[in-house]
């Protein structure tokens, strides 16, 4: 494997790589799609159907309804997420369940505790404070832009309806 | 044979005193000492933190404790060692900064990914000799928690990993370097040239590492007019189960066939079911194996000739977040069993 000196064995070279990357391709394991969507489908649904329930335990046992509920629920689902992070079991069912534990309000919830814990050496401000919204800040200003995007196609479009 | 060339070619080192690994030790942590090798190690952790208040502590201790009990099991003096050349994963190699503080020894850091094994051993057996020390410890480390809040993710973070990930090694291994005293013969170093060939995914760095491997391999080969037959065992660093088979392949299409003799210490110090992805990974992955079940098998005659090829992915998360590929790099020390009717002469 000589340094390539000739455009001939530069274009060899060239070749060679595009080979490897091809035999890569076929030697890398690839992720089970498949089997990662329905243990996402299943957790993910059952992490949901587990949200109704207690939201239906907040409407049944307190002085909530529907709209009210949603509030106490979120914050129910996300301290149990934040919970279950610092005991050192969220990561594993997050490598069982892929999306399924990523997706719901419990994945916002872990990527900020875990940042949180982390960098908790570095100290309350500079550690903690500056580095809990690493995984999460994005999540947060794409999900405002696109917010804001979509309020403007509607605002337009229902004043030109209107 | 070796004649008195100190160089072969332009990239390999040829050793011409009697330099040898006088001694060695390892430190790991809990998942290590779960694997295969578990008997093999002289310090077990079972506490990820060592009791210590960081990982970064904890690492350095790792380090510490490696370095200290190397030079003990050499019955040798703190005060006898002339010079450490040691690095590890972390930036500006905090954890060999760090340790070697405490030790007060001179100093040379050294940085080369997971390939610092290998580049520590090399440089300190050039030093022993051309005699600038007498005795120098090459030592390096990696740990597991300090690796993934480096590269990746907060290690709690629910992210799912693909099969292709690698689980960075928790320990710390090292080797005092000295004139003939006992210990496997370091005969040869290959110093390996950066080798990108475009891969791009921070997960599977078996892939990226493997052309550096093969090159370095083969320029060893090349130089020292050897083959694959002269080794009972050619161990890379971290390869795992992708890199493993592709440089077999880029080897056998070069017209060398390590099949036989090639193993890799990635595969080496976990067993499958211990939930490693496609294996270990770190700098402390060739280190501790070749600090412990390689040295010990050449003391006792299970390998009589052994080259380490430890390989390095030279990434950081900067580069692969500007969408660069990732250059890699191996390097070789071939070590040498000594036979007791030789020793005696």
């Amino acid at each position: 494997m000589k340094v390539p000196q000739t455009s001939d064995a530069l274009r060899q070279q060239r070749l060679r790589i595009e080979r490897y990357q091809q035999r890569v391709k076929e030697v890398k394991p690839k992720p089970p799609v498949a089997r990662n969507g329905v243990k996402a489908f299943l957790v993910g649904g059952l992490i949901c159907a587990f949200g109704q329930a207690i939201q239906n335990f907040y409407m049944y046992f307190f002085d909530f309804n529907e709209r009210t509920a949603g509030n106490p629920t979120v914050a129910t689902l996300i301290f149990l997420s934040a919970m279950l992070t610092g005991l050192g079991v969220y990561d594993k069912i997050g490598q069982f369940a892929g999306a399924g534990t990523a997706v719901p309000v419990t994945g916002f919830a872990n990527s900020i505790a875990s940042a949180a814990i982390e960098h908790r050496a570095e100290g309350y401000v500079l550690g903690v404070g500056s580095n809990m919204f690493k995984l999460a800040g994005s999540v947060i200003v794409f999900g405002v832009v696109a917010a804001f995007v979509v309020g403007l196609i509607r605002t337009l479009v229902v004043g030109m309806g209107g | 044979m070796r004649d008195g060339r100190v160089r072969l070619g332009r990239q390999t080192w040829q050793f011409t005193g009697d330099v040898r690994i006088v001694s060695s030790a390892v430190a790991v942590g809990p998942k290590e000492a779960q694997g295969p090798l578990a008997g093999e190690f002289d310090l077990v952790f079972d506490d990820l933190y060592l009791g210590e208040k960081t990982w970064e502590r904890a690492e350095r201790k790792l380090l510490e404790m490696a370095v200290q009990t190397a030079i003990d099991k050499g019955a040798l003096a703190n005060e006898e060692i002339d010079v450490i050349v040691a690095g590890d994963l972390l930036n500006q190699i905090i954890s060999a900064t760090f340790a070697t503080r405490s030790l007060q020894f001179p100093f040379l850091g050294v940085y080369g990914a997971c390939s610092t094994s290998m580049e520590s051993l090399a440089i300190a057996a050039a030093l022993v000799n051309a005699g600038y020390a007498t005795y120098a410890v090459a030592a390096c480390s990696s740990h597991n928690c300090t690796a993934e809040k480096q590269y990746r993710y907060p290690t709690e973070y629910g992210g799912q990993k693909p099969p292709y990930a690698q689980w960075t090694v928790t320990g710390a291994g090292a080797a005092v370097v000295g004139k003939g005293i006992g210990g496997p013969r370091i005969t040869h170093a290959t110093i390996g040239r950066v080798v990108d060939w475009q891969q791009k995914d921070p997960f599977d760095m078996g892939s990226a590492m493997a052309p550096a491997a093969a090159d370095t391999i083969a320029t060893h080969f090349r130089d020292t007019a050897r083959t694959p037959e002269d080794y009972d065992l050619i161990v890379t660093g971290d390869l795992a189960s992708v890199g493993t088979p592709l440089v077999r392949e880029l080897l056998a299409e070069m017209g060398y066939d390590i099949g036989a003799v090639h193993r890799d210490c990635g595969l080496m110090i976990y067993s499958p079911e211990q939930g490693v992805f496609a294996g270990g990974s770190g700098c402390a992955s060739s280190a501790v194996v070749t600090y412990s079940h390689i040295v010990k098998g050449l003391n006792s005659g299970t390998y009589r000739r052994v080259l380490v090829v430890a390989t390095g992915a030279l990434l950081s998360p900067i580069t692969y977040q500007q969408g660069e590929s990732i250059p890699c790099i191996a390097h070789a020390v071939a070590l040498e069993r000594v036979a007791a009717a030789e020793e005696g002469a």
